[in-house]
């Protein structure tokens, strides 16, 4: 079972990579959904420099969200921050509600057309799901390991760094991976602002009614979607178990 | 470590922040005035485009709001939070009513960087006080209901008919409302569908330990696809089927349109619903299940009376979940012809008039906050222990 799993996700990157690498030779494929001998592959950018802009456009944002939203968690759950806990947990409540679209469409008349706008509208996005779930992890410590790492003389940046933060890893993580998957989503969006994405493809087959390009492009963008969301839930899962010994690992020391 | 932060009139470092962006509403531009309703604006200061009396009382309001941020109890936080949005609002309006006096009709006046600013940080305040008062869930529903008819009340009043966003308004009042129920119809119509395929899905789950792997990992897939590729890839098993059965073509549904749009936000839908029903269903305590059994209730009984109402909260929580993601999906609908408040959004990206564009995107965030507001006080209401 877990192989077969594995094996159908090697198929589809191959499958994936193979498309962006030599997308004419899928042309036959295609043709049939490609009507009134409208071309049957997107040429107007390779789809090869669109994926990679698109990756580069989500990795840039999360990095950014990654560091702020995960400082901030830091700060509101030290004592000298602790005021500001309540507020900052309902005001990314609240903000969560916001549609990633709406955030996209309202960063245009601030930032003008282009990338700017998706960049922004993915950072602030994805602050909140990453923010959320570092504040739990790092609120839901056991008390045991926090009271022994006390107990070891660590000083709180220590304890911070060797204790807290990998604990709260695998949640944080998940967070990460949340963020990534909207981002993914609101990038493809991002197209219709003119940033350089996979969704380019989409939006050309519904302006110009081939739905071949619509079909190549929905493709690529969900095994691209569902690729990275598998391969960031596998990292999760390595970061658990090695959260799982260091918590094995103080209690039984 | 709360206790302080709950004390009433005990320095507040929240002052900072809020004081910080009050003052760059002050100095920043209130409105930014465009020639006409393409061209880039033009920043207007509060002390430029409001009569002097007006711009002192602004003045006046945001800087008590600003002692509130630092010295106030909950209560005083949400008076002057209240006092100042609404303030903010009226300063738009008036602003906008006067230059558009002598910009001629071409001109409009937006909300600028200032008022946006301004607003944020009153909403900030007022987020501070609700945290602080604590409010019932009720009183919370009674605050949404007040929010929206101050909303109207300002809408309705003119005051803001000058306002760039309210002109485009004007120019499609009828479109707007019928996006709008469109834009509702999609995100409650396929929650609705959602919730009659998935809870029953989720109970059935509960039983087959076999199905539930495969059929969790496959809507988890459906998830992770973004909108607009699961909405554009439905269009051709759609419009196969409407070219081989005239019955649907004639019903109306065909490739593009409301159909698709309409079956990806169930698809969406599926999984939190269904797997919180089915970890509501588990979550339900076994002593309490056995009373039940005890009673002689059989197990379609439990379900119903015992196992349902228990699972309430955690299937709530779902549909809280699906509500706001759908009612924010819908807005890329507009992108397959499948209508929504996403039509302004993409019209106003297509002519570049950033003022279409709010007209979209504003309703669809305030709708998807008064449901995440309503959802939450909903969950609350019925996770509250039995008296």
């Amino acid at each position: 079972m877990r192989y077969a799993g594995l094996a159908l996700r090697l198929a589809v990157f191959a499958l994936l990579a193979a498309f962006l690498l030599r997308p004419q030779s899928f042309a036959p494929l295609l043709q049939p959904f490609a009507a009134n001998g409208a071309p049957a592959i997107y040429t107007q950018s390779s789809l090869l420099s669109l994926a990679l802009s698109h990756l580069e456009i989500v990795l840039a944002a999360s990095l950014l969200s990654t560091v702020i939203a995960v400082g901030c968690a830091i700060f509101v759950t030290r004592p000298a921050g602790a005021e500001f806990l309540p507020l900052l947990r309902s005001v990314a409540n609240i903000g969560q509600a916001c549609p990633p679209v709406a955030v996209l469409a309202l960063a245009v008349p601030a930032l003008g057309f282009g990338t700017a706008p998706t960049l922004v509208a993915l950072f602030l996005y994805g602050l909140l799901p990453i923010f959320e779930t570092t504040l739990t992890g790092l609120s839901n410590l056991p008390a045991a390991v926090v009271e022994a790492a006390d107990g070891m003389g660590m000083t709180k940046t220590q304890r911070l760094w060797h204790i807290e933060l990998p604990l709260a890893l695998p949640l944080i993580l998940g967070g990460i991976r949340l963020s990534v998957v909207i981002g993914i989503g609101t990038a493809t969006i991002g197209s219709t602002v003119a940033a350089h994405t996979l969704g380019e493809v989409i939006i050309a087959g519904l302006l110009t009614n081939n739905l071949a390009f619509v079909v190549q492009g929905g493709l690529v963008v969900a095994a691209f979607a569902v690729l990275v969301f598998d391969l960031l839930v596998l990292i999760e899962r390595r970061a658990a178990r090695r959260a799982g010994l260091i918590q094995a690992d103080l209690a039984f020391g | 470590m709360t206790r302080g932060y709950l004390r009433p009139a005990a320095f507040s470092r929240l002052g900072f922040v809020v004081t910080g962006l009050l003052a760059a509403a002050l100095a920043g531009p209130l409105v930014s005035f465009h020639a006409n309703r393409i061209l880039p604006g033009d920043p207007r200061s509060v002390f430029a485009c409001l009569p002097p009396a007006l711009a002192a009382g602004l003045v006046l309001i945001l800087a008590a709001a600003m002692a509130a941020a630092f010295f106030g109890g909950g209560w005083p936080r949400l008076a002057m939070a209240s006092l100042g949005i609404a303030a903010l609002g009226i300063a738009c309006g008036v602003a906008a009513s006067r230059l558009t006096a002598t910009g001629g009709s071409w001109s409009r006046v937006s909300p600028g960087m200032g008022f946006w600013l301004g607003l944020f940080g009153l909403v900030v305040l007022f987020a501070d006080a609700a945290v602080r008062i604590r409010f019932s869930p009720r009183a919370r529903l009674s605050l949404v209901f007040l929010a929206g008819l101050c909303l109207a009340g300002f809408f309705y009043s003119g005051i803001w008919r000058d306002v760039s966003v309210v002109r485009e308004y004007d120019a499609r009042a009828a479109d707007f409302w019928r996006e709008g129920g469109i834009h509702i119809m999609l995100a409650a119509g396929s929650l609705m569908v959602a919730c009659l395929i998935g809870i029953p899905l989720g109970i059935g789950l509960k039983f087959s330990q076999a199905l539930r792997a495969p059929i969790l990992n496959l809507l988890n897939v459906i998830q992770t696809i973004p909108s607009i590729a699961l909405f554009g890839m439905l269009i051709v098993p759609l419009s196969w089927l409407a070219a081989h059965l005239p019955a649907l073509a004639k019903a109306g549904i065909n490739g593009v349109g409301v159909a698709p749009a309409f079956l990806a936000l169930v698809l969406y839908s599926l999984l939190p619903v269904t797997a919180n029903t089915l970890i509501g269903l588990r979550g339900v305590p076994a002593p309490v299940l056995d009373a039940a059994r005890g009673m002689g209730l059989t197990s379609l009984q439990r379900l119903g009376r015992v196992e349902l109402p228990l699972a309430l909260p955690v299937i709530l929580t779902g549909v809280r979940l699906v509500l706001v993601q759908n009612l924010g999906l819908a807005t890329v609908a507009a992108l397959i012809g499948g209508g929504g408040f996403g039509v302004f959004v993409f019209q106003g990206i297509g002519q570049g008039a950033p003022d279409l564009i709010l007209l979209g995107a504003l309703p669809s965030v305030i709708l998807a906050l008064a449901a995440a507001v309503v959802m939450d006080a909903l969950i609350a209401l019925t996770a509250r222990p039995a008296p």
